[in-house]
């Protein structure tokens, strides 16, 4: 069956049996492999993606079931070699440690900031209560996010600043 | 884990769903957000010969208020009740019920139609809507009925929907009379089933009770309306005896079973508490309630 | 001048980690995400019974489906001597079973296809016939008059006992019982938990059919151990078996042992001539894969009138499922479990323990644990609270009273352990300086009396970390050293190689302080590598918080001897004698006149360019450090609860928790261990449990029934630290990763039972559950 979707603003399109299910496709289809997979019955949230801007989970839904519609991955969240302020806020406040529920909480991060410039701790902890992470206690993650709204904040203020993780792959 | 192997189609209107219904009989299976079907079809527990993915047609959704109803589309997705701030009192319930439903990614993608169709007895809107005492409106080929919610949990997974159809919307009589509700639920942790909730709805009319609705999630093999207990508060000033009468015939309505959530007694307990908690809470809202 | 300018990233700075960089951009490397070209797909099929007798196995279907190119049963693998492996605990498990099969999940069958839908299509095809036997499900069924024999294959095996072990001094111990003015009981039982990383387990093993090299990516935390193993199992040699673990999604223990599905993937591609993938399901990871715990304990604590401990006695039945698999390098068959007199001058113990077989999955990995001294730990710190219920003593003094004192260390414990270093009363008195202790007391006093169930928790953990020395731990006679491979380049910049595999913990940052630290090369210079034993020195892998305490010290220890060199190249670019050459972080430089110096890096291409006569070329070297002891980190954790009578539900209000893990070398990465750890720690006194009908059903067998805390019920930390070296690594420091874990569930559950004790309730078994807290409750007429 054909699909075709927006992934990370480009136009994506492939021929899958209807019962793939969306993470499959990304990253076996498309070679993104940055949404992950951690769990069967749509219980951690590591294969988070963001639907039209919302996250959902992409292990609950079919590729067909988004046929024209916008996904953003984890791999759409950098403009370049500057990272979102998501991704500079894990960075700075230690968010992750072995980087696997990372992509979902950081594009749930991305969302919730999106909705609401100024979440308070208890908002953050709510919007994140769908993605499971087993390594970092969740404190750190607040703060990546709490350090990535008020960095927009900011930057709503002034010219943006670009922020750089050297390395890369 | 991988789904076995179906047809799908995406109709784009209901009546093109209901046609396809139609033909395909016990072989299709309806999807709206996929939130309950999509891991039952990865357990192969549900194996259906086609897949009619509802979610993607355009209509049913949102909250809307005409000739003496107040209606919910079928499709309405559990964020988009999460976020209703404006509904009328006679709903508060509506937005704290799905507040506490599975997580906030499945609440983006889940449909209030969905989890009533699906029919789990640990599911949420199940009780919200024998508590309000709506009633369910279906769509076939052959056209429209309206079932009332307290007929329409059968079994387990089981409603009188027939294969061919199609929920399309959930409706409650609107009230001009002050009217506030309630949702309480004990759950393990967040994305968990509750392991016991309770949905109060109270309209009250110069200090009586006038309509009170109670139903039960997570203890019998269906969502449970608690009439005795609804019965006991209608005509009563709702005082602090009344409440726990109440409370006590509504635990004695429950049938919960003993199992890694807890024993039967605990459970039914938990039942009589929230009943009275959320008695105090609907009567406070109804009290304050805007019409 | 000789003041050093700042140098970016030496021990104790907490510089922001070098390998977040892919991960931040979902550019990691996990398992999951490597293809290979022509590679294949494999599913195992698995038992839906506890115990039965396997009557046959029909595959014939599964063969002919579309994209199958084999199906593998026991008696294939029987074919090639595989049909059985050997655990790290001495004895042996089934690959694919042959005969019986003995837990629910056991692997039965494995199907190879094109894709894995297609594996799965063809997987739920076999049919197996069963006779189901009745299962045993506790070490009381296994212990049980006519109890099924589980192990009926072994030679000698006449019942389902596995092991009886002892230690410390059973005379001693019943002599300083019998003048005890006080002998307080706890009965409880750590249930069984799962490590549960968010990334399950899988292998690619990649064949070549020309060179018969094996190539294996896995989620391994010990890929040279795992080599070795392997070797031994195929009689493969070794240096034909690569095994690369690449980005690991956690591991928490789950990643130490061999598993069946890495056997059949090898043992299929080698057949096969093609790369065979196997990527388990959360189900497959929850019901077949490493668990822990699964203690039943028993303890009493004598204690004087005076308050002061005098003795421990301890028993535990240990429910092992149905191989007996611990993961751990000890002698002791009960792992590390006799450091159960914990931070107390305890001046005798006795410990007993004895192993069943179950119908339950086999394991017994170190949980974010250092070999059972979690389930120690919880005991002994049960017991002090409960006894300073019992015998009317505030909590915190009692244990402060019978703390080991600092002027006490090196201590040996009564049951053999010499403790290095540790300042119990400093760390307890930091805790309760956070919670505003007296204040708290009268605090929940005055909620008390308006009816409020509310209670405060106090655990002093001591952690037995970096194993270890090589006469008391080895795998199958592996010495428990770990290694470090440093090369500087030319231009100053250098690689680090170790025998250590991070799951997350940072390594590439943490390890790389160590060098700038030790040898004055920036952090940013440094490239850490792990994982890949074809280029990696041999090392035993990451588990049991051994990373800093074992390669850390390989780390410095290698920086030493290349400084050392480089102090000789010094000397002949300097024309000054070594003893009169000062080091400097990052230079060395002529005593007195400290403009003529010379920097690292020009000393590196030095090293490369201009030598002294009959010097050998380059700076690099390699060095593997057995250490003399185990380090032994400590602190308090305290936690205050609020409980609500109605549901039975426990809110924890505060948890603040102070930890002593000697010196940090980046403070940042170890506040992160231990947020994890106390994390996983609540997981595990709340929610985790894996457990079992009387049919030996698996409950807790995905993430809907085995319950992982989300950020909403997770605790805010409060921190704090004292710092005491261990007087015997090289850097002092000590090892964070499962402190937490250790210390943490009694702190929780402690808090539950002093809310608890004015009703008189002594003991909730964990997880505690508002079921339990409930019917604790109700039993003492409590309600809403
Ligand atoms: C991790 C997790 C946790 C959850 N926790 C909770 C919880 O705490 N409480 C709770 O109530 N629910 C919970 N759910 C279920 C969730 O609310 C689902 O969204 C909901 O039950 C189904 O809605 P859906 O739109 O996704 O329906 P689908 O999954 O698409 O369909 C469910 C069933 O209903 C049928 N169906 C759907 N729509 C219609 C229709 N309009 N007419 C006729 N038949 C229809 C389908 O054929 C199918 O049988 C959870 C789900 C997950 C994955
Ligand atoms: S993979 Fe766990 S929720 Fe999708
Ligand atoms: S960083 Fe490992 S699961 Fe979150």
């Amino acid at each position: 069956m054909k699909v075709s979707m927006k992934v990370n603003g480009a136009e994506r399109s492939g021929d899958v049996e209807p019962r793939v299910l969306l993470v499959d496709f990304l990253r076996t289809n498309l070679a993104q492999t940055g949404t992950h997979i951690g769990c069967d019955t749509s219980s951690c949230g590591a294969c988070t993606v963001l639907l039209d801007g919302e996250p959902v989970k992409s292990c609950t839904l079919l590729a067909v079931q988004v046929d024209g519609r916008s996904i953003t991955t984890v791999e759409g969240l950098a403009n370049g070699a500057t990272l979102s302020p998501i991704q500079a806020g894990f960075h700075e406040e230690h968010g992750l440690q072995c980087g696997f529920c990372t992509p979902g909480m950081m594009l749930v991060g991305t969302a919730l900031l999106e909705r609401n410039p100024e979440p308070t701790e208890d908002e953050i902890r709510w919007a994140i209560s769908g993605n499971i992470c087993r390594c970092t206690g969740y404190m750190n993650i607040v703060k990546a996010i709490q350090h990535a709204a008020k960095a927009q904040a900011a930057a709503q203020a002034k010219v943006p600043e670009a922020v750089v993780v050297a390395g890369g792959e | 884990m991988f789904p076995a192997a179906f047809d799908y189609r995406a109709p784009a209107s209901l009546d093109e769903a209901l046609g396809l219904l139609a033909q395909q009989g016990d072989a299709a299976k309806v999807m709206a957000g996929g939130q309950s079907l999509i891991p039952l079809l990865k357990l192969r527990f549900a194996q259906p010969g086609m897949v009619v993915d509802i979610g993607r047609m355009r209509g049913l959704t949102g909250v809307s208020r005409n000739d003496g109803w107040i209606t919910i589309g079928a499709l309405t997705r559990h964020v988009d009740l999460e976020r209703s701030y404006d509904l009328p009192g006679q709903l508060s319930m509506l937005p704290e019920a799905a507040h506490w439903i599975a997580d906030p990614l499945v609440r983006n993608q889940g449909t209030i139609g969905g989890s009533i169709c699906h029919a789990d007895p640990s599911g949420d809107w199940g009780s919200v809507v024998l508590a309000l005492g709506a009633d369910l409106v279906a769509r076939s080929a052959n056209g429209e009925r309206v079932i009332h919610a307290a007929d329409f949990f059968q079994g387990p997974f089981t409603t009188a929907l027939g294969p061919d159809e199609i929920l399309t919307e959930i409706r409650v009589a609107s009230s001009s009379k002050p009217a506030g509700g309630a949702y309480n639920k004990l759950e393990r942790k967040v994305g968990d089933f509750a392991t016991v909730a309770v949905a109060v709805q109270v309209e009250l009319d110069g200090g009586k009770v006038s309509r009170a609705g109670i139903g039960l999630t997570s203890v019998g093999a269906t969502n449970i309306k608690a009439t005795e207990a609804e019965k006991s508060l209608v005509g009563r000033e709702p005082n602090d005896a009344v409440i726990a009468e109440a409370a006590r015939l509504a635990a004695a309505a429950a049938e919960p079973k003993t199992d890694v959530r807890g024993s039967a007694e605990f459970k039914r307990d938990v039942v009589r508490v929230f009943v009275q908690r959320g008695l105090k809470t609907a009567l406070a809202r109804a009290k304050e309630a805007r019409v | 001048m000789s003041t050093a300018t700042h140098m970016h990233g030496r021990i104790g700075e907490s510089i922001k980690r070098k390998e977040d960089a892919r991960f931040l951009r979902g550019k990691g490397n996990y398992l999951d995400d490597f293809v290979l070209s022509n590679m294949l797909q494999m599913a195992i099929l698995r038992s839906p019974h506890a115990h039965a007798r396997i009557k046959s196995i029909d595959t014939s279907a599964a063969g002919s489906m579309p994209g199958v190119i084999a199906v593998v049963t026991g008696e294939l693998m029987a074919q090639h001597k595989l049909a059985w492996m050997p655990t790290l605990s001495g004895d042996t498990q089934a690959v694919l079973a042959t005969d019986k099969v003995r837990f629910q999940g056991q692997e039965v069958a494995a199907v190879i296809a094109e894709t894995k839908y297609q594996a799965e299509d063809a997987r739920d095809a076999i049919i197996v016939d069963y006779e189901v036997l009745p299962a045993v499900t506790s070490p009381d069924g296994a212990k049980s008059a006519g109890a099924p024999l589980i192990r009926d294959e072994k030679e000698g095996q006449k019942d389902n006992h596995i092991y009886h072990w002892e230690s410390g001094n059973q005379a001693t111990t019943q002599a300083a019982f019998a003048t005890a003015h006080k002998v307080v009981r706890l009965h409880t039982f750590y249930p069984r938990c799962h490590p549960a990383p968010l990334e399950t387990c899988g292998c690619i093993a990649d064949v070549n059919s020309a060179t018969g090299k094996a190539t294996i990516y896995m989620t391994s935390q010990a890929p040279h151990a795992i080599r070795t193993v392997f070797a031994l199992v195929t009689g493969l040699p070794e240096q034909q078996i690569r095994i690369i673990s690449p980005d690991i999604g956690g591991g928490f223990g789950n990643k130490v042992p061999v598993y069946p599905g890495y056997v059949v993937a090898t043992a299929a591609s080698l057949l096969i001539g093609r790369p065979v993938k196997w990527v388990e399901d959360r189900n497959e990871n929850l019901i077949s894969t490493g668990f822990a715990r699964d203690y039943h304990m028993t303890g009493d604590l004598a204690v004087d009138e005076k308050g002061k401990m005098l003795a421990l006695r301890v028993h535990l039945d240990s429910d092992n499922g149905a191989f007996f698999a611990d993961a751990q390098p000890s002698k002791f068959k009960a792992g590390l479990f006799h450091i159960v007199t914990g931070s107390y001058d305890i001046p005798t113990a006795h410990v007993t323990a004895d192993g069943y077989y179950t119908n339950k999955a086999p394991g017994g990995v170190a949980y974010r644990c250092s070999f059972r001294v979690t389930e120690a730990s919880y005991l002994i710190e049960r017991l002090v609270t409960n006894a300073a219920i019992e015998l009317g003593l505030d909590q915190a003094e009692f244990r402060k009273q019978n703390f080991i004192k600092p002027e006490q260390f090196p201590y040996t414990s009564a049951t053999g352990w010499v403790y290095d270093s540790g300042d119990y009363p400093k760390a307890m008195d930091v805790a309760l300086e956070k919670l505003g202790y007296a204040e708290l007391l009268n605090d929940v006093e005055r909620r008390r009396k308006q009816g409020e169930v509310t209670g405060i928790g106090i655990a002093s953990f001591t952690e037995v970390v970096g194993a270890g020395h090589g006469a008391d731990f080895d795998i199958l006679g592996l010495r428990m050293f770990d290694s470090a491979e440093l090369r500087v380049h030319p231009t100053g910049k250098a690689l680090l190689r170790m025998g250590t595999k991070s799951q997350g913990q940072g390594h590439e940052t943490t390890f790389a302080q160590i060098v700038t630290e030790e040898l004055g090369i920036p952090a940013a210079d440094i490239a850490v590598e792990e994982g890949d034993t074809d280029t990696a020195p041999y090392g035993l892998g990451t588990y049991a918080s051994r990373s800093t305490p074992v390669a850390g010290a390989a780390t410095a220890m290698v920086s030493r001897k290349l400084r050392d060199k480089a102090r000789k190249i010094a000397s002949h670019l300097l024309e000054a004698a070594e003893e009169d050459l000062e080091w400097e972080v990052g230079r060395f430089y002529v005593k007195g006149s400290p403009d003529r110096s010379k920097t690292i890096q020009e000393i590196a291409f030095a090293a490369y360019t201009n030598l002294p006569e009959g010097m050998e070329a380059g700076l690099e070297g390699v060095h593997y450090y057995d250490p003399p002891n185990m380090t032994y980190p400590f602190g308090t954790y305290a936690v205050v609860v609020d409980i609500d009578k109605g549901t039975g539900q426990v809110k924890v209000r505060r948890m603040v928790a102070v930890d002593d893990c000697g010196v940090r070398i980046n403070p940042m990465i170890v506040e992160g261990q231990i947020h994890g750890g106390l994390t996983e720690g609540f997981g595990i006194a709340f929610m985790e449990l894996i457990t079992f009908d009387s049919d030996g059903n698996c409950i807790g067998s995905n993430f809907m029934d085995y319950l992982l805390p989300t950020a909403w019920e997770t605790p805010r930390f409060e921190m704090g630290e004292t710092v005491t070296p261990s007087p015997h690594h090289p850097l002092g420091a000590k090892g964070v990763g499962e402190s937490a874990t250790v210390g943490s569930p009694a702190a929780y559950v402690n808090a539950v039972i002093d809310a608890l004790s004015p009703y008189g309730i002594t003991n909730i078994d964990m997880p505690v559950g508002p079921d339990k807290v409930w019917a604790a409750l109700r039993s003492k007429g409590v309600t809403e």
